[in-house]
């Protein structure tokens, strides 16, 4: 008997290639069920946005919608760049240096999705303890170059993929 | 249980219940020993029923005008309340009847809290319970989200941007529920999707839960074992099917108050205001039955914190059968348990009271004791009183109370046999 049980008779191979096509099979109808509640073509045709910045003044900003979310444009002050950059990194719960938030010799300008990064609300300008945004749904401060800097936000405000398509023109995506 | 074979008097009764026993069930059902001490916090499962199938039927009727599309969806919401016949009333009914739901809901829970309906042999009709009750917020929020107002878009980007949280994979979650790169078009149409799957999905938990209330029959104020059926329980109808109907004829009145003269009294204003992706209202606040549980959210300040401990404040529910050890079910016998149990009532109340104010100053400072409090009760308080109180005496049958027989008790045992 012992013996007889040990050996893989055809049974047990009709069981494994059973249960291992129907598993191939079942997979392979869920993953179009799951797959369909992705963003969709016409979603993703949405992926560019081109803005006209040559009527904002420095120290002023506006707000354009990028993919169903806001994006705050701001032509920065030279008094509102040397804030940002005389800020030690140690004191930034995601430190990361302003440079790196803009584009170089384009420092004025700071381009970045206007979505707090703790639950997605769209921070108030000019307010906070760090004269950048102030999200008023759950407390978070960011300063003048959108890093987090006080509240429950864990990262810094994202930064869009941007380009300069000439000195007037920002496309976004 | 009572399962005395049941026959129809009818041939063609018996013709049917051969071939598909309804009637037999039926029987059962009319049958059904329940205890006779029942009070009136045993009639918010009839109460439940009501509020389920009102809402269906309402939600039925509101898809019939709705129009799941955010350029028209807060417009048909306007032109069910100003054109279609009837429509203020059936949207007012339905928007009124998912708080009274909730009220009905947590009044049945804390029933159940007090009680130890929860305990042995009852642990799996309240995991039953708890998942009708988790099915039911993801309901109310998705039908919160379908007018398409300020609250509404707002509160499921929040909402829907906890699961951003999670670590990895969260943004891919959140892409996906969304169904685009924030909630848009594709959000409102699945969520009118499933907040109508949803309701089918509770029926159905609904009968499971009275199919595992019916194995080991109802809990009762005295929280004993009964012999069923005996001089201790009554047939379910007609003694517990009246004593149901005016309960419920109350509540209804309390409902249709709500829907006559304060409609908009437990909604938001800004929800009359068409959703804006680029402004966010200033204070945003769920509804009131999920404030206790946004209170918790709000009160780490760590995101990915915040949102585990607001889960865990529910899911600490499903394993609550094993972390009460007290032998003894009912509250009325158990002199510390019961304080504890009116100060978790406080708690919860309290945090649903913060969670509708600013998280700043004192509200923060409430919010964070009243968090600690809710988990030290469930994890501490729970097994460490049940193991260390010493209980009353509890009575031998419901018949026999205590102290009836003048000198002599009938005391059936005394649970404090730790020693």
């Amino acid at each position: 008997m012992s013996k007889e049980e040990k050996k893989v008779n055809r049974r047990d191979f009709l069981f494994t290639a059973s249960y291992t096509v129907g598993a191939v099979g079942v997979g392979a109808v869920i993953w179009p069920m799951i797959d369909q509640m992705n963003p969709d073509k016409a979603q993703k045709a949405l992926a560019t946005t081109e803005v006209d910045i040559s009527n904002i003044e420095p120290g002023n900003s506006i707000t354009v919608l990028w993919r169903g979310k806001p994006v705050f444009l701001k032509r920065r002050t030279q008094d509102e760049i040397a804030e940002a950059r005389s800020v030690n990194l140690d004191d930034l719960p995601d430190p990361q240096k302003d440079e790196d938030r803009v584009k170089e010799g384009k420092d004025e300008w700071l381009v970045m999705l206007g979505v707090c990064t703790h639950l997605g609300c769209v921070p108030l300008k000019d307010k906070g303890d760090f004269n950048g945004w102030f999200c008023p749904c759950h407390g978070s401060h960011y300063d003048v170059s959108g890093r987090i800097r006080k509240g429950p936000a864990p990262t810094n405000m994202e930064i869009p993929k941007f380009e300069f398509v000439d000195s007037n023109t920002i496309k976004i995506g | 249980m009572s399962e005395h074979e049941y026959v129809p008097k009818s041939k063609a009764g018996k013709w049917f219940n051969d071939r598909l026993p309804l009637l037999t069930l039926g029987a059962h059902l009319t049958d059904y020993p329940t205890p006779k001490n029942l009070n009136y916090w045993w009639t918010f499962g009839g109460i439940l029923t009501f509020c389920l199938i009102t809402q269906i039927v309402t939600g039925i009727v509101l898809a019939m005008h709705y129009v799941a599309h955010a350029d028209l969806a807060f417009a048909s919401v306007e032109h069910i309340m100003r054109d279609v016949n009837y429509g203020w009333l059936i949207r007012y009914i339905h928007s009124n009847g998912a708080s009274m739901f909730f009220l009905a809901v947590y009044i049945h829970i804390f029933r159940s809290l007090f009680y130890g309906s929860y305990k042995s042999p009852r642990e799996v009709i309240w995991i039953i319970g708890l998942m009708i009750y988790l099915l039911m917020m993801a309901a109310a929020f998705m039908g919160y989200v379908l007018p398409w107002g300020q609250m509404s878009f707002w509160g499921a980007t929040v909402i829907t941007n906890l699961f951003s949280a999670i670590p990895l994979v969260g943004d891919s979650i959140t892409t996906w529920l969304w169904g685009a790169y924030s909630v848009d078009n594709p959000t409102l149409n699945r969520f009118f999707s499933l907040h109508y799957l949803i309701p089918f999905l509770i029926l159905g938990l609904v009968v499971l839960h009275i199919w595992a209330l019916h194995v080991p029959g109802n809990n009762n104020p005295v929280g004993i074992d009964i012999k069923k059926p005996s001089k201790d329980t009554v047939p379910f109808h007609p003694y517990i099917t009246i004593k149901d109907a005016f309960a419920l004829l109350v509540f209804m009145i309390i409902f249709a108050g709500f829907v006559f003269f304060t409609p908009n009294v437990l909604g938001h204003s800004d929800n009359y205001i068409p959703a804006n992706p680029l402004v966010t209202p200033a204070h945003i606040v769920p509804e009131w039955y999920l404030l206790p549980f946004y209170a918790i959210l709000r009160s780490v300040p760590d995101k990915l914190g915040g949102v585990i401990l607001m889960f865990s404040a529910i899911f600490i529910l499903f394993v609550l059968p094993w972390l009460d050890t007290s032998k003894v079910r009912s509250a009325v016998f158990r002199p510390i348990y019961r304080q504890f149990f009116w100060i978790l009532v406080i708690d919860v109340l309290m945090l649903g009271y913060v969670g509708a104010m600013p998280a700043e100053g004192i509200y923060l400072v409430l919010a964070r004791v009243g968090t600690i409090y809710y988990f030290l009760h469930f994890i501490v308080v729970m097994p460490v009183v049940g193991y260390l109180e010493k209980t009353d005496p509890i009575p031998m049958s419901i018949s026999e109370p205590v102290l009836s027989g003048g000198a002599e008790p009938a005391v059936a045992r005394k649970v404090d046999d730790k020693a």
